[in-house]
């Protein structure tokens, strides 16, 4: 480790930290519906879409009828994606005349992108038409961070509103999330990435001769639109099957930051909005805090990991750090830390490859996705996921104290928590389920590229990532046949509408109930015991559920690591 | 209910049809006519052109195999370097292959007469297969095999090499390294190419 890795850290934090009030509060303008300045020139696109869609924004709508909008809404997406991916072949806007994709590879990626995961069981320069990376793909990595960050709202409303059978309207939270945050932001960072070298083109690919004489081809396309979007919405999926580590996608060090610093941004805003919304910020700081103790632990493990290197290949004369599937333009600290963010957010982009990380360094992405990715988490999904433990953690502190919980003014009931246990118990369900029907059956066996435990964390980490709507991968498994494409799109599908559900049925289960004031017996959820209780809850739940399937794997592969053990 | 559900239709398809004009459209058509008309060159891939044809990109990797140039590090795209397969190698830390394919680079170097560790980067394949860039510690290592068989001085190499290392951003932000491009091409340009190699 060094001075200035532990800088780079230390500083990403710290600017972050500077912006969480900022973005919390055009985040909590937002959620009010109320004007900003972008409405001079979006404001008629706004009411345009309302009236030729037939919406009243105003209209409130229940926990039920938000819902199935938002489901009717995710399902038409999704059909369309998987009728452009498999009709590339003869839409236009195909320079390189690229062939549909086949249906189990269609179903995966509409799935997918979708479901925020952005999982690739494709290479996006040899598969994917500049038409259907956009049309496709671009739309979704817009839309599915708009509907993470209505179904936060929604459940602030759950918390802040008194006696109502309302929890706001999806259609009014989604188009003036997408045209007043997301939109604006893109366009700013996509000029900032074109002018950094990431290509901005309708063209397919250029021919090079390079220096020694051979012919290399480069593949361009609209790039910088789409990686603007692809990391501030969590989504992650890459245009190229390198994601960003590819030069055209992420240049340079600085690409990089800005990288980083967009897929938490919205995250660390929305815990202030949620503080604000329940009339106190206090709440939002000690969610925020919780999070980063685990964040900044994780982030300690894998770059002291990275940084000590492989001892195997130091047995043979190689110097320094794990370098194996690292650039060196970001070199080790910045490439631990990107993959920190993108696993403890649900993004999944990848700026050097996990499958090659060192054993334990490669564990703490798969455990920050495996505790529900609720470390600052996807955009909306983290907070959301998150508010779901802080519900089991006051009903775990009530059961301590023998009194009813309370959470931000509202009575946490058997309801509430049922829904929540339901909402959380779908991880260990669908990641353990799964992972063990691929460690016995022959289609799953014959995916992993690795031998010995560390193919069996190839195995774990991809229903993970599919679960958590992460969509980062040990990508040595090949996973583009029938059987991974179809099991994989099914956990992303789970991992998505099978949490939101429950948590929206909570919403409208608190948005209904009474203020309850706080009082000398109410258990204070603000101060550093509070914090520690909520720590303790996410790992007790995570690290009890997972800690089996972690020594099989990379626990394991570290033994072997050390001892010079290969395979 | 089924009132619940024919009131979400319309909406439903009428939204996603306006969002996909906009968001799949609009948005990224106009963000390639802007980025086109203010920076030309890296919307397009940002090329390195000499006598009107395309020699390489400035941020993308190339192909260097032969003892004549400072070579790139170990690729897992395709063959090496392939533009269309952008990859790593995605061995694992206790992977056999991993040890066997390390094995072989470190005795080509000890070959050259390399002595002592390996820098890190120069014994393993990249995130992308496709890195432009050296650590300077591995660049230095190629000197003596530069010098060689260009015949050039050991000091005028080295000194090549020092005047293309890129320093972190504000000292602190990315890593030293040097554009294995540019320093080829600096090197094409000061000496003697020497006949012969491989």
């Amino acid at each position: 480790m060094t001075f200035e890795g532990w800088i780079l850290i230390l500083g990403f934090v710290g600017i972050l930290l500077a912006l969480t009030k900022p973005v919390g509060l055009w985040l909590f303008a937002l959620y009010e519906g109320r004007r900003t300045p972008f409405h001079v020139i979006l404001g008629p696109v706004e009411t345009g879409f309302y009236r030729l869609s037939g919406i009243d924004p105003k209209q409130e709508q229940g926990w039920r009828r938000y819902a199935l909008h938002m489901i009717a809404f995710n399902a038409v997406l999704m059909a369309l994606t998987y009728a452009v991916l498999r009709l590339q072949g003869v839409l236009p806007g195909n320079p390189q005349g690229l062939a549909g994709l086949s249906p189990h590879l269609a179903f995966n990626t509409a799935i997918s992108f979708t479901a925020n995961t952005n999982w690739q069981s494709y290479a996006g320069e040899s598969t994917m038409s500049n038409f259907a990376q956009m049309f496709g793909l671009t739309i979704h990595n817009f839309l599915s961070a708009a509907t993470g960050i209505a179904l936060a709202f929604a459940l602030f409303r759950g918390f802040a509103r008194r006696s109502s059978a309302t929890i706001g309207n999806f259609w009014a939270d989604v188009t003036r999330v997408t045209l007043y945050l997301l939109v604006p932001v893109c366009v700013v960072v996509t000029l900032f990435y074109i002018a950094s070298g990431v290509p901005q083109t309708l063209a397919g690919t250029v021919d090079i001769t390079t220096l020694e004489g051979l012919k290399q081809t480069l593949t361009l396309g609209p790039v910088a639109s789409q990686e603007a979007i692809k990391m501030l919405g969590t989504n992650g999926g890459g245009f190229f099957n390198a994601n960003s580590a590819h030069p055209f996608e992420n240049p340079t060090a600085l690409t990089n930051l800005v990288q980083m610093l967009s897929i938490f941004v919205i995250g660390f805003g929305l815990t202030w909005t949620f503080g604000k919304a329940v009339g106190n910020t206090k709440q939002g700081w000690a969610i925020l805090s919780a999070m980063l103790v685990l964040f900044l632990a994780g982030v300690t493990i894998t770059y002291a990991q990275e940084a000590a290197g492989n001892p195997i290949l130091h047995g043979i004369g190689v110097a320094g750090g794990n370098m194996e599937g690292k650039e060196v333009r970001f070199g080790i600290a910045a490439s631990a830390l990107f993959s920190v963010v993108t696993t403890a957010a649900s993004c999944g982009a990848v700026n050097a490859m996990l499958d090659s990380f060192t054993a334990l360094g490669g564990m703490i992405p798969l455990l920050n996705m495996q505790l529900g990715e609720v470390v600052i988490g996807g955009v909306g999904a983290g907070i959301y996921g998150f508010l779901l433990f802080a519900i089991l953690a006051v009903f775990v502190a009530g059961l301590m104290v023998g009194r009813t919980p309370e959470y931000v003014g509202k009575k946490i009931e058997a309801r509430e928590v049922k829904l929540a246990v339901l909402a959380i118990a779908i991880l260990p369900l669908v990641i353990l389920g799964f992972t063990a029907l691929s460690a016995v059956l022959p289609d799953g066996l014959a995916g992993p590229l690795n031998k010995g435990p560390h193919g069996f964390t190839e195995i774990l980490y991809a229903y993970t990532s599919a679960v958590g709507n992460n969509g980062s991968a040990f990508a040595g498994l090949t996973a583009n046949t029938p059987f991974y494409n179809g099991l994989l799109g099914v956990a992303m599908w789970l991992g998505r509408f099978f949490i939101i559900v429950p948590m929206l049925a909570i919403a409208g289960s608190l948005a209904a109930k009474k203020y309850t004031p706080e009082s000398a017996g109410s258990f204070p959820t603000t101060g550093a015991l509070w914090i520690g209780l909520l720590v303790g809850i996410i790992l007790i739940v995570g690290g009890l559920t997972f800690l089996p399937s972690l020594a099989l794997g990379p626990i394991a592969d570290h033994l072997a690591m050390i001892s010079g053990k290969t395979f | 209910m089924t009132s619940d559900l024919t009131s979400a239709l319309r909406p439903a398809f009428v939204m996603t049809i306006l969002f996909a004009l906009l968001l799949g459209i609009v948005y990224p058509l106009a963000m390639t006519g802007i980025g086109q008309a203010i920076f030309p060159t890296q919307a397009n891939g940002s090329l390195v052109v000499a006598d009107g044809k395309a020699i390489g990109s400035t941020v993308v990797g190339q192909a260097f195999t032969t003892d004549r140039y400072f070579q790139t590090r170990p690729s897992a795209a395709g063959k090496g370097y392939d533009g269309l397969a952008s990859s790593g190698s995605n061995l694992g830390p206790t992977s056999q292959a991993l040890v066997d394919r390390t094995r072989a680079d470190v005795a080509k170097r000890r070959a050259e007469g390399v002595t002592g560790p390996l820098p890190a980067d120069l014994a393993t394949a990249s995130g992308s297969g496709l890195d432009p860039d050296l650590s300077p510690a591995s660049a230095y290592a190629q000197v003596a095999r530069v010098a060689r068989i260009r015949s050039l001085p050991a000091d005028r190499v080295r000194a090549l090499v020092a005047a293309n290392v890129d320093g972190a951003l504000f000292g602190i932000l990315g890593e030293p390294r040097v554009n294995v491009l540019a320093l080829n091409r600096a090197l094409d340009a000061t000496g003697p190419h020497a006949t012969g190699a491989r």
